[in-house]
């Protein structure tokens, strides 16, 4: 008994054996990755929660805890999120219009702008760390206490509120990191010349997936950074 | 009839390729179905020695077997273990990736590597528990409350936590991949309401692994972050309310139950058709139920939570909701009972299994309904009472799910057929086992028997013998199946196309199939459970 | 996703806009609106996410719908989280 596929298609290096057309196969992993970033905003929402709660719960120490944040980094590295999601989605349509090079420089851009998000990030934390508000031993809010003297800031209060500012801005930055390390393989695949205007479904994804923790800091960044901006007094 | 033929054997997937790499590296989705087979048996007899030494130490009511730590260690690595290294793949991962493409006619999952990252993730994950367990173990209990587990406990808390982190990654690109192949890989003609409620079932239980999921990762990710830095979230002393752990946990941990029992639900809903030889009654019922449980077991998690501190509101909001989840799966077991009723029964060994679940099914369902109302938990809450019940269901249920699902479709995943009677024998002797460890349970907790102790009243020592000695007959129950299928593997009949003379695309291929299902995509005219145009199973042969 | 092509000023239109809504939210935040400014902030972050989500990410111009049912579903489930524990936190009488 012939173990033949059904119908003898014509080799298709980027089609794999199971699927039966180019289409079935980009559909279905178009379905998989909307299906992954399902997940990561569930994954992203249960800290959103807890987040919610806290903040509901002790409203001052968040707002304190909010002002002590940078908004000079905090929006630039919105707007440099921003470019860089402008950049993946130029990248994408020069693919299916087969510019290979301008695929190169818009990608190149792109991870420059991760690279840039990432050191300003590392930028902040480390002015964090200086004043003592990272969570721990060493954490010390009462220069925020003494900003404060007409409200009671609890300073086991603000540590909550720093301990989800480091693991909502640091399960983001993971995130980043990862989505370097896809486009670093998306930029070798390029210039393999990999991609064509008939499959370019990877680049597409990788897109889908910067986009979105481009959104979860869209979110990120008016939660953290602008609870309570208005002049004191 | 001679077995051994003189012509030479087919080739099918288990003798085309040879060799640790073909299977260690296989994208084949039949053969990853058997790597996890491996994997979840090894974890269910580990899970399954430490309820052992449970029933050992309860057999008198003096702690004197182990001490009352190590008691603790027991319980909490029995349930982590059985809960996510045995139940929750179980079915899906074995069964499941054996089966979801050969019933809509694929040749394969949607991402046949991705499947096999799935196992891999498992292995990292199981390696990881098992020396977490080696090195100290772990004593939370398996729900890992807070600040207990974040601030006082002296056991591995962390390493436990990560090693689920890893295995509920493996959970939820497996429904991933369930849900694509189901969306995009059906055969031509095969539309949704002619899917094999087996698929249906896949399909719900897909959903819940993948909005559910993430959310038990990220409680993980908190707890050993809190514990490594001690961070305040959960911990009362320091503004956290532990609270906020218990709904984050519970918003996956509830819904993981149907992720437990759905795809059971399936294997039932295959075996009792084939075996009335009647198609399922209510079958757009039947699919509809499987999608309900998903969406409503969202919404009834804090019912573990009635008497840690919820508002009282709150309780009532769910307490309410909770009666809601039960009537899809009510529905269910109205309609596979309407089945069998003027139907032509069989009673083989799948079928004695299905008939146990659907009994015992009940019986667990039933007893949830009492704990749902607020009333009668504050009384039975954390005692014998609630382990009895999910014991019903996750054993009586899942369990017996997914014996009857292994021997119904052994001679496809084989080649061979099991001996028949040695099938009964260890069915029957798995439901009187069960029955005599679980039912003792419910009344010592009415009679206030708590949970997780290790020592009890002397009052409650004879129902606690009856529980021991269920236990050891219910091991024999579950020994008897690995020895004989192993023996089968080599000594058995050799088992024909379609020995049960079912409907369903992955009778229509050969025992075992070959490595891409089919030799020609199959087109589906027909509805499913086609009965009336199967031939009897008089007429077909069961073994060669 | 769809195979026809968007012109790229659309893009950089859409970029514009970001901008515009970013530098709007950080303004507003320097003004006392009660409990307006977090509502107006969630209001403009979800202006961004739709942006992004419609055109970056191309699902205006899909012809899957899955991908909306994925979404909405994802977005959905996130809600009943977080409003069933407010139902707990929020009806709690001692805070």
């Amino acid at each position: 008994m012939a173990d033949s596929t059904v119908g003898v298609e014509s080799h298709d290096p980027a089609l794999r054996h199971h699927f039966a057309t180019r289409e079935q196969q980009r559909e279905a992993s178009s379905l998989g990755m909307w299906l992954f970033l399902g997940t990561e905003i569930m994954f992203f929402g249960g800290m959103f929660c807890a987040y919610l709660i806290y903040r509901y719960w002790y409203y001052n120490e968040f707002a304190a805890g909010s002002r002590s944040i940078s908004i000079k980094w905090g929006t630039i590295n919105t707007i440099v999120l921003i470019c860089s999601s402008l950049t993946v989605a130029l990248s994408v349509r020069a693919a299916q219009m087969g510019k290979r090079k301008l695929v190169l420089l818009l990608l190149s851009l792109t991870m420059l702008f991760g690279v840039a998000f990432l050191g300003i990030k590392g930028i902040e934390w480390y002015e964090k760390f200086q004043e003592h508000h990272v969570p721990g031993q060493s954490f010390d809010a009462s220069d925020i206490v003494r900003e404060y003297p007409q409200i009671h800031i609890n300073q086991q209060h603000e540590q909550i509120y720093f301990s989800l500012y480091f693991a909502m801005t640091g399960l983001h930055a993971l995130h980043m990191i990862i989505g370097l390390g896809i486009f670093l393989y998306l930029t070798f695949h390029t210039w393999k010349g990999t991609y064509t205007p008939e499959y370019y479904t990877p680049l597409e994804i990788g897109g889908l997936y910067w986009h979105f923790v481009d959104i979860v800091w869209i979110y990120l960044y008016p939660l953290l950074y602008l609870i309570d901006r208005k002049p004191l007094g | 009839m001679a077995t051994t033929a003189v012509t030479p054997e087919r080739e099918h997937y288990l003798n085309q390729q040879y060799g640790i790499r073909s299977w260690l590296l296989t994208t084949d989705h039949k053969r990853i179905a058997l790597l996890y087979l491996i994997s979840i048996t090894f974890f269910f007899f580990i899970g399954g020695f430490f309820a052992l030494l449970i029933r050992l130490e309860l057999l008198t009511p003096m702690g004197d077997l182990v001490q009352a730590d190590t008691y603790n260690k027991l319980f909490t690595m029995h349930g982590q273990i059985m809960i996510f290294f045995f139940l929750i793949p179980s079915i899906p991962a074995v069964l499941g990736n054996f089966l979801v493409p050969l019933m809509i006619g694929a040749k394969d999952l949607a991402f046949p590597r991705v499947n096999l990252l799935s196992w891999y993730l498992y292995i990292i994950a199981g390696g990881l528990y098992l020396h977490c367990l080696l090195t100290g173990g772990v004593d939370t209990g398996w729900t890992f409350y807070t600040p207990f587990s974040t601030a006082f406990s002296n056991t591995k808390v962390i390493e436990a936590g990560l090693a689920i982190f890893i295995v509920g990654f493996s959970s939820i690109l497996t429904g991933l991949n369930f849900v694509v192949t189901i969306h995009r890989m059906r055969a031509p003609g095969l539309t949704w309401s002619r899917l094999p409620l087996f698929i249906w079932s896949h399909y719900a239980t897909s959903i819940i692994m993948l909005l559910g999921t993430p959310v038990l990762a990220i409680t993980l990710v908190l707890v050993v972050l809190e514990r490594a830095f001690h961070l305040g979230i959960f911990d009362p002393k320091l503004g956290g309310d532990p609270l906020l752990f218990q709904h984050l946990f519970w918003f996956y941990s509830h819904p993981a139950v149907y992720i437990m029992i759905l795809p059971s639900m399936g294997v039932v809903s295959e075996i009792v058709t084939c075996f009335s030889r009647k198609r399922v009654f209510g079958y757009a019922f039947v699919a509809m139920a499987s999608i309900m449980i998903a969406v409503i077991g969202f919404l009834v998690w804090a019912h573990h939570m009635f008497v840690a501190g919820i508002s009282l509101y709150s309780a009532l909001v769910f307490s309410f909701l909770s009666y809601l989840v039960a009537v899809p799966s009510a529905i269910k077991v109205f309609n596979w009972t309407a089945t069998m009723y003027k139907g032509s029964v069989r009673f083989t060994t799948p079928m004695l299994y299905a008939l146990g679940f659907i009994g015992l099914f009940t019986m667990g369902g039933l007893t949830g309904l009492f704990l749902a109302a607020l009333g009668i938990d504050v009384h039975v809450t954390d005692t014998y009472f609630v382990v009895a019940h999910f014991h019903y269901i996750m054993v009586g249920g899942a369990v017996m799910g997914y014996l009857g699902g292994m021997h119904y479709w052994w001679p496809k995943i084989s080649g061979r057929m099991y001996p028949e009677f040695l099938g009964k024998i260890a069915a029957v002797t798995v439901f009187v086992g069960f029955n005599l460890t679980f039912f003792p349970q419910f009344i010592l907790g009415y009679l206030g028997m708590p949970r997780r102790y290790w020592q009890y009243p002397p009052e409650f020592q004879v129902l606690n013998v009856f529980s021991t000695a269920g236990a050891t007959v219910l091991a024999v129950g579950y020994v008897l199946p690995m020895v004989y299928f192993l023996w089968s593997m080599r000594y058995g009949a050799v088992a024909t196309d379609n020995p049960w003379a079912a409907s369903g695309l992955e009778w229509k291929t050969t025992s075992p199939p070959p490595t891409f299902n089919f030799d020609e995509t199959p087109e589906v005219t027909w509805e499913a459970y086609d009965y009336a145009n199967i031939p009897a199973p008089e007429e077909v042969p069961v073994g060669r | 996703m769809s195979e026809h092509i968007i012109p790229a000023k659309l893009y950089v239109g859409i970029w514009i806009a970001l901008m515009i809504l970013t530098v709007l939210t950080a303004g507003v935040s320097f003004i006392d609106l009660g409990p307006f400014n977090t509502v107006v902030a969630l209001v403009i972050a979800t202006c961004k996410a739709l942006l992004v989500v419609l055109f970056f990410m191309h699902v205006k111009y899909t012809s899957e719908k899955m991908t909306k049912v994925v979404i909405l579903s994802a977005v959905f489930w996130l809600f009943i989280l977080l409003a069933l524990s407010l139902s707990d936190y929020g009806t709690r009488m001692w805070r």
